[in-house]
């Protein structure tokens, strides 16, 4: 059991991006948006900053990158717009997410 | 207070790495973003380990952080310049308590840690070492922080802004998006509030907006400029971000941060809750 004390504690910073998922976490209730953030060449875009747009464009939440380039949302089921900013390029995806895990392939660009 | 004053550029940064008296603090909840490489020259504060209260649910007194900015080598003399991840976030929420324990000259680098890292402007891994100091922090500006019961009778009474995500605000979500969503408190939001999420003050690549972008989306969203403010959000941190802007940038008086925010609000017993998208009735 998470007590309440420990996620008032845990702050409102993103969690480890490259850590499994919490055995805490019930993927019968949560949407979760996760995928890995690459450049043009294949590569992964480690500390990409990655943004959690909603349906009309607002502004969401916000993690980094972990080296590997993955991330990771808890949202709610309907459309999102997962969008990255790196020092090597920007890039953005549509996510039509559904409740369980909503694997996505980001890739970023220089414009 | 104004941009001039509380907020220095990446460029400006740059160019004053070396310069004496001018301390650059990284503050983040989650410092390994510090230890994989930081500002050159910059020292660390841990948002958690270093501004809490181990024990008690309260932030650091007055005695524990004059010894903490003690052990850290800074003055009261220093410009200490603080930034961070998450859009400054908890860069801001420092910042707020430099003010609240009367630091002479604080100010927050413009998009922080972000803005630096889009820019590919230079990191390190060196942790500088800084003669310790012997800093004598002021009692507490009571003027600039809110508890529960004043937020209680600033219903239908001052502003109150919340800065967390319209999901949160409307009871939809009780965390922002990137945590996971379990929790026992109530969720929605404190009856007249309005909404206007932090990130709305921010550019996508973290800096603040213009002052005149900034004061057109608190006055279009209803802030009443004749009237004191608080703002919240979960556990006041991002409200540390509006704060910052209402109070540092535009200028406003008599703006408090409510840092017990909605983890406070939303578990206390009795007190009036609105649900969905609207302020709500007094």
């Amino acid at each position: 059991m998470t007590s309440p004390a420990t996620n008032v504690a845990a702050g409102c910073a993103a969690p480890d991006q490259s850590a499994p998922l919490p055995s805490s976490v019930d993927l019968e209730k949560e949407t979760v948006i996760t995928g890995i953030v690459r450049t043009a060449e294949g590569e992964a875009a480690g500390g990409a900053y990655v943004r959690l747009l909603d349906s009309s464009g607002e502004f969401t939440a916000e993690v980094v990158a972990s080296p590997e380039g993955v991330f990771r949302f808890f949202a709610a089921p309907g459309s999102w717009t997962v969008r990255a900013l790196s020092r090597f390029g920007n890039g953005e995806l549509a996510v039509d997410a559904t409740r369980g895990v909503n694997e996505v392939a980001l890739n970023v660009a220089t414009a | 207070m104004s941009r001039d004053t509380a907020l220095v550029s990446a460029d400006w940064a740059e160019n004053n790495l070396e310069t004496p008296g001018v301390v650059f603090v990284e503050v983040d909840e989650d410092t390994t973003a510090y230890d994989g490489g930081h500002i050159p020259g910059a020292i660390k504060i841990d948002w958690k380990k270093d501004l809490q209260d181990p024990v008690r649910r309260d932030f650091v007194n007055q005695e524990q952080f004059a010894a903490l900015l003690s052990e850290r080598g800074i003055s009261n003399d220093d410009t200490v310049v603080l930034y961070g991840g998450n859009n400054n976030w908890f860069a801001a929420y420092a910042y707020w308590y430099f003010k609240l324990y009367g630091h002479g000259d604080v100010k927050l680098l413009d998009g922080g840690r972000k803005k630096w890292e889009l820019d590919a402007r230079v990191y390190t891994k060196d942790v500088p070492v800084r003669a310790k100091t012997s800093y004598v922090a002021q009692p507490q500006d009571k003027s600039i922080r809110a508890f529960r019961d004043e937020v209680v009778e600033a219903i239908g009474v001052k502003n109150l802004v919340d800065v967390r995500s319209p999901d949160e605000f409307a009871g939809r979500l009780l965390a922002p998006a990137h945590l996971p969503q379990e929790q026992s408190q109530r969720a929605g939001h404190i009856p007249t509030a309005i909404s206007v999420p932090w990130s709305k003050a921010a550019n996508e690549d973290g800096t603040f907006k213009s002052d005149d972008e900034l004061a057109k989306i608190y006055g279009e969203a209803g802030l009443d400029g004749s009237k004191d403010t608080i703002a919240y959000c979960r556990i006041g941190e991002r409200s540390s971000h509006t704060w910052f802007v209402l109070k540092e940038l535009l200028g406003q008086e008599n703006v408090k941060n409510y840092d017990g925010s909605w983890t406070e609000y939303g578990s206390l017993i009795g007190v009036p809750i609105a649900l969905g998208d609207e302020p709500g009735k007094a």
